[in-house]
């Protein structure tokens, strides 16, 4: 029975396709991307700056600005798709099934109220009272083991650590208990032993609530340490997506193989780092041709001519590459 | 070999608050008693949480910041005592690379001229700057064409390197790179670290390299310094350090750190509870004391020395990790 509720689907993107107007046409930021996340699950979405793995994220949660952007494709949340629903319902959907933290807590707190008061907002929102709302405060800073909860919970956010404030986005997020949680970048401004303690309370976060948690990074060590699932992207597509244990150790695409390769794991000793050369492409319009393909050593004729179908290397393991086509069959 | 750089009781205190007078005036530890040496050819690396005084101690080498005890020589000239004329000797021998390249640019030069300027304040004619500058983009394998280019038209890889040809340009002997690596991708990372590498085996160079990212530091490092609310905790050669850590705070930041690994993510870790806490209110004893597991009733009292704890090796704590 646990079993099943756990595999249970909870966001689906179907040929998500995120586009910006710009001079002289259209940039794909995001190009037919598809993925599903179960509850219980943390999947992680990798890739290199400006790949679109960002723009993915604030999709699904309708924070991307309208008029010069068309988000196009189906965002299904249990089943509804959310990208057709209008701002009213999404309101309903925001902070109560999908919660959001962001890299730097300090731009989504407000200097001027204490930290305490701003989380005890968002719990007003489902109609207690104060007096029940401040312990709830309380009881969800003890959770996120805030040091001194009952202290800190009157602190401003100036008055907190970088690690603090992070615990206290957190504590907001869980306020409402979430079924689903966009993590976008939530690590990265902090050290690494405070790194590892957030960590933890994500992995508990998991375990008790059977939360699902989309990773968004950039950091191939914290996917190493808490993914079950991945996705790589590249230039606004997923080029490889599936287990972490197979793609750690497998890695198909070329792109995912050379980046593997480039990660500092060894010591200089052992000889220098593989580089990738070149550099991603500006994408305008949709081109007929494998992104990867300007900076691919294996690139061939028929890979400028055409983009890669997405093969299915295991029921675990996808990739968009002709050569991973070959392996299929 | 010989020593490049040597710290010497290093001290660099703020003081703060106490108003007008000063009566109450209570003085930050930003770096504490730190002595190390950096042998020529050497890559020492820096770690340490943020507050811990690693760019504090970078500052006070290029003498960006006056210290307030101890001393620090270069080349065996002694910094705080230098003339002008060995001052501008060492401003040339030292080359500094920073985080932030963008940040480091002149937005409104060409790079071309960002390159020569260290060139000219130091007195090289034009004509010969301008040729050198043709030689250092060479050197960290830029286009010459990029010498007309403006900062906002690269990309951080990029600026990167012309950042590194920047330093490169008064022929220096050591190089301090403060976080080189922490804006870039993995992949343009990757390019920089070869580059770094390669740089400092045809020149021979000495670099001191601070960052936090510990897969990098165990990568490109000789030596590794491990830094901890001001004070130096633990020195000694990157397999010692990383392997066999014998201060408590070094294990606990090794086993933090992600290992690019998943089938090692059950490995056992101790992680640190707790933040490193403020710099003012510091108590007696070891610095590290509060967050420890193994701190036993001395630790509270007596602040650890440096001790050696093996080849190369030393450690601050009363009682070292045993393997």
């Amino acid at each position: 029975m646990k079993e099943e509720f756990k595999k249970e689907e909870l966001l689906k993107l179907e040929h998500l396709n995120i586009q910006y107007k710009v001079k002289g046409g259209y940039l794909s930021a995001v190009n037919d991307v598809n993925l599903s996340i179960s509850r219980g699950e943390v999947f992680a979405v990798v890739g290199e700056s400006g790949c679109g793995k960002s723009t993915v994220a604030h999709s699904i949660m309708h924070l991307i600005p309208g008029g010069n952007a068309k988000v196009t494709g189906k965002i299904f949340f249990k089943g509804e798709d959310i990208n057709a629903c209008s701002d009213k319902t999404m309101e309903g959907i925001r902070g109560k099934h999908i919660g959001m933290i962001f890299q730097n807590p300090l731009d989504s707190l407000n200097p001027v109220y204490t930290t305490g008061s701003q989380v005890e907002e968002a719990i007003l929102l489902d109609g207690l009272n104060h007096a029940q709302a401040w312990e709830k405060v309380l009881k969800l800073y003890q959770d996120v083991k805030m040091p001194d909860a009952a202290e800190r919970a009157k602190s401003y956010p100036h008055e907190m650590s970088g690690g603090m404030r992070q615990r206290v986005m957190i504590a907001m997020m869980l306020s409402r208990n979430p079924e689903l949680l966009i993590a976008d970048e939530p690590t990265t401004a902090l050290d690494v032993t405070i790194e590892a303690q957030i960590l933890e309370i994500i992995k508990e976060l998991k375990n008790t609530y059977n939360t699902a948690i989309m990773l968004i990074t950039h950091n191939f060590g914290l996917v190493a340490e808490v993914a079950d699932k991945i996705a790589v992207m590249y230039a606004g597509e997923v080029i490889e997506s599936g287990d972490v244990f197979e793609i750690f150790e497998h890695p198909t695409h070329p792109y995912t193989t050379l980046l593997m390769q480039a990660l500092p794991r060894k010591t200089k000793k052992e000889g220098r780092l593989q580089t990738i050369d070149g550099s991603v492409p500006r994408i305008l319009e949709k081109k007929p041709e494998c992104r990867f393909a300007n900076r691919c050593p294996y690139a061939k004729e028929q890979c400028f001519r055409e983009n890669p179908p997405v093969a299915s290397l295991s029921a675990t393991h996808t990739c968009r590459c002709f050569r991973a086509v070959k392996k299929e069959a | 070999m010989g020593e490049m750089v040597t710290l010497e009781h290093v001290e660099k205190y703020f003081s703060i608050g106490g108003g007008f007078l000063k009566k109450n005036a209570r003085s930050v530890k930003a770096v504490d008693d730190v002595s190390f040496t950096i042998q020529e050819g050497e890559i020492v690396g820096l770690v340490g949480e943020s507050g811990s005084g690693k760019t504090t101690l970078a500052r006070a080498l290029l003498r960006l910041t006056k210290l307030t005890g101890g001393k620090v020589c270069i080349n065996g000239i002694d910094i705080a005592k230098a003339s002008r004329k060995e001052m501008n000797q060492i401003h040339r021998e030292v080359a500094v690379v920073f985080q932030d390249p963008a940040a480091n640019l002149n937005p409104r030069q060409t790079v071309e001229s960002s390159i020569m300027r260290p060139m000219i304040i130091h007195g090289v004619p034009r004509a010969t700057a301008r040729k050198k500058a043709r030689e250092v983009m060479a050197m960290v394998k830029m286009d010459e064409r990029y010498l007309e280019s403006y900062p906002h038209q690269l990309s951080g890889g990029q600026l990167q390197r012309i950042a590194i040809a920047r330093a490169l340009a008064l022929e220096p002997k050591i190089m301090i790179l403060d976080e080189p690596t922490s804006a870039l991708d993995i992949s343009v990372q990757a390019q920089i670290l070869n580059l770094l590498l390669d740089l400092q085996e045809q020149l021979h160079l000495t670099y001191l390299v601070i960052t936090h990212d510990l897969n990098v530091i165990k990568y490109i490092s000789d030596k590794i310094a491990v830094m901890y609310l001001g004070k130096l905790v633990e020195f000694g050669p990157v397999e010692e350090i990383a392997e066999h850590p014998k201060h408590p705070y070094t294990k606990g930041l090794m086993d933090a750190a992600p290992i690019l690994d998943p089938r090692l993510r059950g490995r056992k870790k101790e992680v640190m509870t707790g933040d490193p806490g403020s710099l003012i209110h510091m108590g007696e004893g070891c610095h590290f004391c509060p967050r420890c597991k193994y701190a036993q009733a001395d630790c509270k009292k007596t602040v650890p020395p440096m001790i050696p704890v093996g080849t190369d090796h030393e450690a601050a704590c009363l009682h070292p990790l045993k393997d």
